[in-house]
């Protein structure tokens, strides 16, 4: 039988792969894609408390992640495309221009 | 039983294909492990019984945030390996794995304590939808409309930041220069 804790489990791998691609990665683009693997760790988590628990805040908090992660992208989008426009790539250390 | 068949086989899914995201340098089988992955979570969901979070995750995520990566990409050279100067590898790794397990006990620690109780049950007699529609539009209500202004707001400042010199039309301006070239070599 699959348990509360077996869920959990499973967000908590998905969360790690994710937070060892934001430390890892140095593209931008990248660095989203791994931002979206841990919003949806934490997606999972909620869903799966929300049915065991029989509560459905869970989910609901879950809606208004992925509205978050909506907008997100939608504003991230648009200010990585700037960034492109600007300097020609999405490496992250080319952005570090104001160290002395 | 076919709970137990449909967990492992989606979460092992799940896992390699975010792995093979978040591992690639090539930004096309990133973008794509990803949305599989996002596929086989709304699966996730349906054996949860979140029956509209899985319709949401499709429509939104699947349908929605895959298909504005999708359009963002044409503007980036997405053809060719991403290059990345990883400094060291194997202390990422820790770091990362170690900071999860600190997270995971940080928001683990109310449920050791048994301290959550339902505050919302779903009513009796009523589909998963309709459950999520009543609490969403009594309990839920005000933030339902901040993450409605919120959602206009991302709109707009997506608009204004990707839209910069759209009124600059590239093949009205190639339309001018063939006719002023056509205008020269007719007054010659």
């Amino acid at each position: 039988m699959i348990e509360l804790n077996d869920y959990l489990i499973l967000s908590g791998l998905l969360f790690t792969i994710g937070l060892v691609g934001v430390l890892r990665r140095k593209n931008l683009l990248m660095l989203f894609f791994a931002t979206e693997v841990m919003l949806n760790a934490a997606n999972i988590a909620f869903a799966a408390t929300s049915h065991y628990y029989n509560d459905l805040s869970g989910q609901m908090f879950a809606f208004f992640i992925i509205a978050v992660a909506a907008s997100e992208v939608a504003v991230g989008l648009g200010l990585l495309i700037v960034l492109y426009k600007r300097h020609g790539t999405l490496d992250l250390d080319n952005l570090a221009s104001m160290k002395g | 039983m076919y709970e137990q068949i449909a967990f492992y086989l989606f979460s092992v899914l799940i896992i390699g294909l975010f792995l093979v995201t978040v591992l690639t340098k090539n930004v096309l089988y990133s973008m794509t492990s990803l949305a599989a992955g996002m596929v086989l979570i709304a699966g996730i969901f349906f054996t949860l019984g979140a029956d509209f979070l899985g319709v949401v995750q499709l429509i939104v995520y699947v349908g929605a945030i895959m298909a504005l990566y999708a359009f963002a990409m044409m503007f980036f050279d997405v053809t060719k390996d991403v290059k990345e100067n990883n400094t060291n590898g194997s202390l990422i790794f820790l770091l990362g794995g170690l900071t999860a397990l600190m997270f995971v006990i940080i928001m683990s620690a109310p449920i050791m304590s048994e301290n959550i109780q339902a505050l919302y049950p779903p009513m009796a007699g009523v589909t998963n939808p309709q459950a999520v529609g009543m609490v969403l539009f009594t309990k839920y209500l005000v933030p339902f409309e901040v993450a409605a202004v919120m959602l206009l707001v991302a709109m707009i400042a997506g608009i204004i930041l990707a839209g910069k010199k759209m009124d600059q039309s590239l093949t009205t301006e190639d339309d001018v220069i063939v006719e002023i070239d056509i205008l020269e070599e007719d007054e010659k």
